[in-house]
C-alpha cells in the first residue's frame, strides 16, 4: 500500500497536508472522495494545496496522497468540439456522472478511451524522428489532425501500424518505445518550438474597427479591457466565430454560466466563414464559471493555451480568447491570500506580472520543429474594477500585449457597437502589417485608414469648439467636416454583432465601404466649396443608401450601385460648377 | 460514538461573529456548528478554517452574549435546509424560522444551501420573453424568463415601488404565472410591511415565500438569507416545476456583513475595504439563477440594491455588473423631475434582451425601435447640456428634433403609473409616436421595411 499523508487543516479550497513531500505542483488527492489538487507551495513538513473541488466536510486527519505528476492536459484527436471545466473534466461526462449541479469527487478523461479513429500513417519504418514529428493523420471532423512524436521522444521507427486505434493503443514503436496518439503535457509549461517568427499577416476578424483600424496578427496578443456590458464578451465571441484560424479555443474563465450555453447554442448552428462546416467543429470549449472552484479557475487558462500549443505545433493557426483574464487574477489572489501571502498591490500576489507575462508570451507566430509554421493569437478581456484602468491587473496586461482595444462606457451608453474608442485604442503591429494590406488588400488600404483616423481626430477638436458655441456656428467646411466623422462612426465602424448581415463584415467589403465614405467626403468637399448647403448634402438619399447598405442581404451589389450613382447625385444638386 | 454530540468548552478567542475553539475531534470544513450558553440558549454557526489546532466558527446570530465558558456541539454536516410545497405563503426569518405564527415546515426534503453550480452543459438559454408591463424594461431592456436582472438605485428613490410593480405585473405571454420567493436583508420594519401589504392586497402571498432579516437582525445571519432564499427557489423550480421570481433586498447589505466577518478575520481587504472574493461570493449567489434543459421550471432574479453615494462604480454594484445579465439603474434627476418609475435607459442594459424580443416572442421591429429610442435619446441628451450654453437658437433644425424628443420621451414613453400594465403592443406604439418627432431619414437604426410597416406616417396612409 502506497505510504499518504494527512490532512492538517481546511479553508475553503486551501488544504495543508502533512506526513508526504511531493514536488512543486504535484497533483494530490485529498480526503477520502480523492479530491483533486495541486501543491502550491511548500513549507517546512507541510504542504499547502490548492483543490479543484467543492472542500466543504473535508476534515484534518483524511488521507493525502501524491500522484507523483504534475496537472496534465490530454492531447490528442477528440479535443475539438469538446466542452471542459478548467482542469479539462468534459462537462458532458461530468453530467452523466453527477446529474445537472457540479458535485464532487468525480474524474474524468479527457479524452475519450473508447473512441476509435483512422490513423493513416505518413512517416514510415526507418525514419528518423523526435519531438514534434508528424508521423501520420486522422481525420478530426474536417480538420486533419497530425499525429507528432511527443517532445523528449526520438529514434528511428522500428514499426508503424495503419488502421482504427483509440488513443491509448499503440501506432509505432520508436527504437523499442510505444507511441500512441494521445500525449501528456503538464499545463504549466509551454511546449517547445523551433523559433519564433515575425507576426506580419492580419488575423481577419469580419470586424471592420478591428481588422481596418487596429489590427491583430496571427501570432500577436492582445488586450479587450472594459467596464462591465460594453463588449468585451460580445466582441470575444465574434472573433471566436469570425476569425481565419483553423481552431478557437475559447476559455469562460469565472464568468457567466448562461453565456457558455449560449456558445453551446449557437456555434454548432454557425458556419465557419472559410470552410462552411460548423463552427463548434473547430472549437474547444473551457468552462469553469464564476460558481465553480476557484482553483479549478486558476488552471484553465493554462490548460486552454497548452491545448491551442497542440494544435500550432501541428501547424495551425489558433485562437484563444480568455475571458475573463481579471478573473483568472482574483482567482490568483484569492488563493495567495489563503496562504498568507504578503500581498502586492490591491492584494493581488507580487508574481501577478509574472504570470501574466509567462502566460501571453505563451502566443506567437512560429516555426515548429516538424517544419510546420503554426500561430497562437491571444485575446484576453480584462474587467477592471469600477471600470478604472488604472489597477494592476489592466496595468499589467498593457505592458505586455501589443494591441489595446479599449473600450468606453459612454460609447456603449450610447450604443455605440462595438463600443471600442478610435481615440484611445492602437495596434503596435499595425505598421508591420501595412505591407500585407497593401498586397492583399489595396495599395491604398493603409493611406485610407490614416484618413479616416485623421478625420476621426478632427472631429475631436471640433467637438470641443461647438461645446462652447453650438455647432451652428462652424463655418460649412467645418460642418462638413463633423457630418463625414459621423459617417465613418455609425456606418463603418458601428457594427451590430446580432445582426445576419452586419455580424461579419470581410475585408474586401470593409475597404469598400471606407473608400466610398472617402468619396462621398471628397465630393461633398467640392459641393461645400461651389455653395451647396451641408444640410441638402446630408439628407441627400445616396446617404442614406450608404448607411442602410450594411442591412441588405445583397450589400456587395448596392454598395457597387452606390459607386455608380455618386457623382451623379451631387451632380444633381446643383451649386456652381 | 459520533462526534456529533460531544460538547467542547474550549473557546479560546472570541473576535467579530467569530469563535475559536481548540482540541477538537476532526471537524468539517463548512460543517455547522452550534453554541450553547450557560442559560442554555443556542447559537448557530459554520466552520470557516479547520486544522488539528484550532477551528474557526462563524457564528449566524452574532457573537453578543457568548463567553469562553459557552460550550460547543459540532452537528457533522454542512447546513440544510428544509424544504416543501406548503412553505408557499409562508413567512420566514432571515434564518429559515417560520415568522408567521404558523406550523414549523414539514419538510420535504432537506437541501445544502451553499447549492452546487448549474453544469453549464445542462443550462438551457433564457429566452421567453416576460412582460413586465413597464415600458422602459419591456421596451428597451427585456427581462426573459432564468435571468438575473438587478435594480442599482439610490436611496430614497422608489426601487421598491419598481420591484413590486415587476412582481404584481410580471408574465409570459403563455400566461402563467410566478412563484415569488422575496428575501429582505437589513431593510427596515417600515420597508417590510410595504413589501409585505402589498403581497396581501393583491394576493400575491399565497404564491410567495418571505424570507424577512430585518435591519435590527443580526448582521451576519444575512449571509444565510439569499441561500436559504435560493434553496427554496431551486426546489421550488427544478422539482416542483414552478417558474420563480426571486428578489433579493438589499444586496448592499448583504455585502457589508460580508465585509464585517472578513475584518473579523484580518483578512486583507479588496477594494474599498470588501473582500478580496466577493466576486466569488456574489457570482454563487446570482448564478443561481437559470434554466436546465428537460425541466420546466426556471429561476429567474432581481436583486436589488442602493448604490452607495450613488457611485455605479463602487464595488458592490461594480461587481454585480460583472455578473448579472444587465441592470436596471434608476435615476435621481428623472425622479426629482417627478417621473415614475425614474429608470435611467442608457446606463441600464438586458443582456438577454436579443434572445426574448422578435417576430413570434415580442414583435419583429423591436429590436430596431429600441436601438433608435436609444440612439435618439442619447443624442437629445447631449444637447441639452448645450443648450444650456449656447441657447437652443444655435441648434441646427435637426437638432431641435432630437432635442424635443428626449423631453417627449421621458414624458411620454418612461413615465407611468405604479398600476399602469402596459403591454407590449402598446410600449412598442407610443415608440413609433415618439420617432415619427425626428425627420424620417434620420432614423438611421430601422430597416426600411419597418418604417413602411410601423411608422405612423405610413400607417394613416393605408
Ligand atoms: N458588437 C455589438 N453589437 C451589438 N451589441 C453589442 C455589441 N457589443 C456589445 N453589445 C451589447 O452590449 C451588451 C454587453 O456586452 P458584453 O456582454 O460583451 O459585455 P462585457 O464587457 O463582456 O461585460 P461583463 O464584463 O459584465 O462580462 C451585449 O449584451 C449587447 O447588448
Ligand atoms: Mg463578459
Amino acid at each position: 500500500m502506497e505510504k499518504h499523508g494527512t490532512i492538517y487543516r481546511v479553508a475553503g479550497p486551501v488544504v495543508t497536508a502533512t506526513g508526504v513531500s511531493p514536488k512543486m505542483y504535484d497533483v494530490m488527492l485529498v480526503g477520502e472522495e480523492g479530491l483533486m489538487g495541486e501543491v502550491i507551495k511548500i513549507d517546512g513538513d507541510k504542504t499547502i494545496i490548492q483543490v479543484y473541488e467543492e472542500t466543504s466536510g473535508l476534515r484534518p486527519g483524511e488521507k493525502v496522497v501524491d500522484t507523483h505528476h504534475p496537472l496534465v492536459a490530454e492531447l490528442g484527436p477528440g479535443l475539438l468540439s469538446s466542452v471542459y471545466d478548467g482542469i479539462q473534466r468534459p462537462l458532458p461526462v461530468l453530467m452523466e456522472a453527477m446529474g445537472d449541479f457540479i458535485h464532487r469527487g468525480v474524474s474524468a478523461n479527457g479524452l475519450d478511451r473508447k473512441k476509435k479513429w483512422k490513423f493513416e500513417p505518413t512517416a514510415k519504418k526507418g525514419d528518423k524522428v523526435s519531438g514534434g514529428s508528424i508521423i501520420g493523420t486522422v481525420k478530426e471532423f474536417y480538420l486533419t489532425h497530425k499525429i507528432m512524436i511527443p517532445p523528449g521522444v526520438s529514434g528511428t521507427i522500428d514499426e508503424i501500424y495503419e488502421g482504427e486505434f483509440t488513443v491509448e493503443e499503440t501506432i509505432a514503436k520508436v527504437d523499442g518505445k510505444d507511441i500512441m496518439m494521445m500525449q501528456k503535457w503538464p499545463v504549466r509549461a509551454g511546449r517547445p518550438f523551433g523559433k519564433k517568427l515575425l507576426p506580419d499577416i492580419p488575423l481577419i476578424t469580419g470586424q471592420r474597427v478591428l481588422d481596418t483600424m487596429f489590427p491583430l496578427p496571427k501570432g500577436g496578443t492582445a488586450a479587450i479591457p472594459g467596464a462591465f456590458g460594453t463588449g468585451k464578451t460580445v466582441t470575444q465571441q465574434q472573433l471566436a466565430k469570425w476569425s481565419d484560424t483553423e481552431i478557437v479555443v475559447y476559455i469562460g474563465c469565472g464568468e457567466r454560466g448562461n453565456e457558455m450555453t449560449e456558445v453551446l447554442e449557437t456555434f454548432p448552428g454557425l458556419e465557419d466563414p472559410t470552410t462552411g462546416e460548423p463552427l463548434m467543429q473547430r472549437t474547444v470549449l473551457i468552462a469553469n464559471t464564476s460558481n465553480m472552484p476557484v482553483a479549478a479557475r486558476e488552471a484553465s487558462v493554462y490548460t486552454g493555451m497548452t491545448i491551442a500549443e497542440y494544435y500550432r505545433d501541428q501547424g495551425y493557426n489558433v485562437s484563444l480568447m480568455a475571458d475573463s483574464t481579471s478573473r483568472w487574477a482574483e482567482a490568483m489572489r484569492e488563493i495567495s491570500s489563503r496562504l498568507e501571502e504578503m500581498p502586492g498591490e490591491e492584494g493581488f500576489p507580487a508574481y501577478l506580472a509574472a504570470r501574466l507575462s509567462e502566460f501571453y508570451e505563451r502566443a506567437g507566430r512560429v516555426e515548429n520543429h516538424n517544419g510546420t509554421n503554426g500561430s497562437i493569437s491571444v485575446v484576453g478581456a480584462v474587467s477592471p474594477p469600477g471600470g478604472d484602468l488604472s489597477e494592476p491587473v489592466t496595468q499589467n496586461t498593457l505592458r505586455i500585449v501589443r494591441v489595446f482595444w479599449a473600450l468606453d462606457s459612454r460609447l456603449r451608453e450610447r450604443r455605440h457597437f462595438p463600443a471600442i474608442h478610435w481615440l484611445t485604442s492602437y495596434s503596435l503591429y499595425t505598421n508591420g502589417l501595412n505591407k500585407w494590406y497593401r498586397e492583399n488588400v489595396a495599395e491604398d488600404f493603409p493611406d485610407l485608414r490614416q484618413w479616416a483616423m485623421e478625420v476621426l481626430q478632427r472631429e475631436s477638436e471640433l467637438q470641443e469648439i461647438v461645446q462652447l458655441v453650438g455647432s451652428d456656428a462652424l463655418p460649412d467646411e467645418q460642418k462638413m467636416t463633423l457630418e463625414i466623422a459621423r459617417m465613418i462612426r455609425e456606418i463603418f465602424l458601428q457594427q451590430n454583432a446580432f445582426h445576419s448581415v452586419d455580424t461579419f463584415c470581410p475585408l474586401e467589403r470593409q475597404y469598400v465601404m471606407l473608400k466610398l465614405i472617402k468619396k462621398f467626403s471628397d465630393q461633398s468637399s467640392k459641393a461645400v466649396e461651389s455653395g451647396v448647403a451641408v444640410d441638402d448634402i446630408v439628407a441627400m438619399p445616396i446617404r442614406n443608401r450608404l448607411a442602410m447598405a450594411k442591412y441588405e442581404e445583397t450589400i456587395d451589389d448596392e454598395l457597387a450601385a452606390i459607386d455608380k450613382d455618386m457623382v451623379n447625385a451631387f451632380d444633381s444638386l446643383g451649386g456652381k460648377a | 460514538m459520533s462526534i456529533a454530540s460531544k460538547e467542547y468548552r474550549t473557546i479560546t478567542q472570541i473576535a467579530g461573529p467569530l469563535v475559536f475553539v481548540e482540541k477538537t475531534e476532526p471537524i468539517g470544513y463548512n460543517e455547522l456548528a452550534t453554541v450553547t450558553m450557560p442559560d442554555g440558549t443556542q447559537k448557530r454557526g459554520q466552520v470557516l478554517d479547520t486544522s488539528d489546532d484550532v477551528v474557526v466558527i462563524q457564528v449566524f446570530e452574532g457573537t453578543t452574549g457568548i463567553e469562553k465558558a459557552a460550550g460547543v456541539k459540532f452537528l457533522g454536516e454542512t447546513m440544510k435546509m428544509p424544504v416543501s410545497r406548503d412553505m408557499l405563503g409562508r413567512i420566514l426569518s432571515g434564518a429559515g424560522e417560520p415568522i408567521d405564527g404558523g406550523p414549523a415546515i414539514t419538510p420535504e426534503k432537506r437541501l445544502d444551501i451553499s447549492g452546487a453550480a448549474i453544469n453549464p452543459w445542462a443550462r438551457a438559454e433564457p429566452m421567453e420573453f416576460i412582460q413586465t408591463g413597464i415600458s422602459t424594461i419591456d421596451g428597451m431592456n427585456t427581462l426573459v424568463r432564468g435571468q438575473k436582472l438587478p435594480i442599482f438605485s439610490s436611496s430614497g428613490l422608489p426601487h421598491n415601488d419598481i420591484a413590486l410593480q415587476i412582481a404584481r405585473q410580471s408574465k409570459v405571454r403563455t400566461g402563467e404565472e410566478f412563484a415569488v420567493v422575496f428575501a429582505a436583508m437589513g431593510i427596515t420594519a417600515e420597508e417590510a410591511q410595504y413589501f409585505m401589504s402589498d403581497f396581501e392586497r393583491t394576493g400575491a402571498l399565497k404564491r410567495a415565500v418571505v424570507f424577512m432579516n430585518l435591519a435590527d437582525d443580526p448582521a451576519i445571519e444575512r449571509i444565510l438569507t439569499p441561500k436559504l432564499a435560493l434553496t427554496t427557489a431551486e426546489y421550488l423550480a427544478f422539482e416542483l416545476d414552478m417558474h420563480v421570481l426571486v428578489i433579493l433586498t438589499d444586496v448592499t447589505n448583504y455585502c457589508e456583513a460580508l465585509r464585517q466577518i472578513g475584518a473579523a478575520r484580518e483578512e486583507v481587504p479588496g477594494r474599498r475595504g470588501y473582500p478580496g472574493y466577493m466576486y466569488t461570493d456574489l457570482a454563487s449567489m446570482y448564478e443561481r439563477a437559470g434554466r436546465i434543459k428537460g425541466k420546466k421550471g426556471s429561476i429567474t432574479q432581481i436583486p436589488i440594491l442602493t448604490m452607495p453615494g450613488d457611485d455605479i462604480t463602487h464595488p458592490i454594484p461594480d461587481l454585480t455588473g460583472y455578473i448579472t445579465e444587465g441592470q436596471i439603474v434608476t435615476s435621481r434627476e428623472l425622479h426629482r423631475a417627478g417621473i415614475y418609475p425614474p429608470i435611467n435607459v442608457s446606463a441600464s442594459l438586458s443582456r438577454l434582451m436579443n434572445a426574448g424580443i422578435g417576430p413570434e416572442l415580442t414583435r419583429e421591429d423591436h429590436k430596431a425601435i429600441s436601438d433608435q429610442l436609444y440612439a435618439a435619446y442619447a443624442e437629445g441628451k447631449d444637447l441639452r447640456g448645450l443648450v444650456a450654453i449656447v441657447g437652443k437658437d444655435a441648434l441646427s433644425e435637426r437638432d431641435q428634433h432630437f432635442l424635443e424628443f428626449a423631453d417627449a420621451f421621458e414624458d411620454k414613453f418612461v413615465r407611468q403609473g405604479t398600476d399602469e400594465d402596459r403591454d407590449i403592443e402598446t410600449t412598442l406604439d407610443i415608440a413609433w409616436e415618439l420617432v415619427a418627432g425626428l425627420p424620417i431619414n434620420q432614423l438611421s437604426r430601422i430597416d426600411r421595411k419597418y418604417i413602411e410597416t410601423y411608422h405612423p406616417e405610413y400607417r394613416k396612409s393605408e
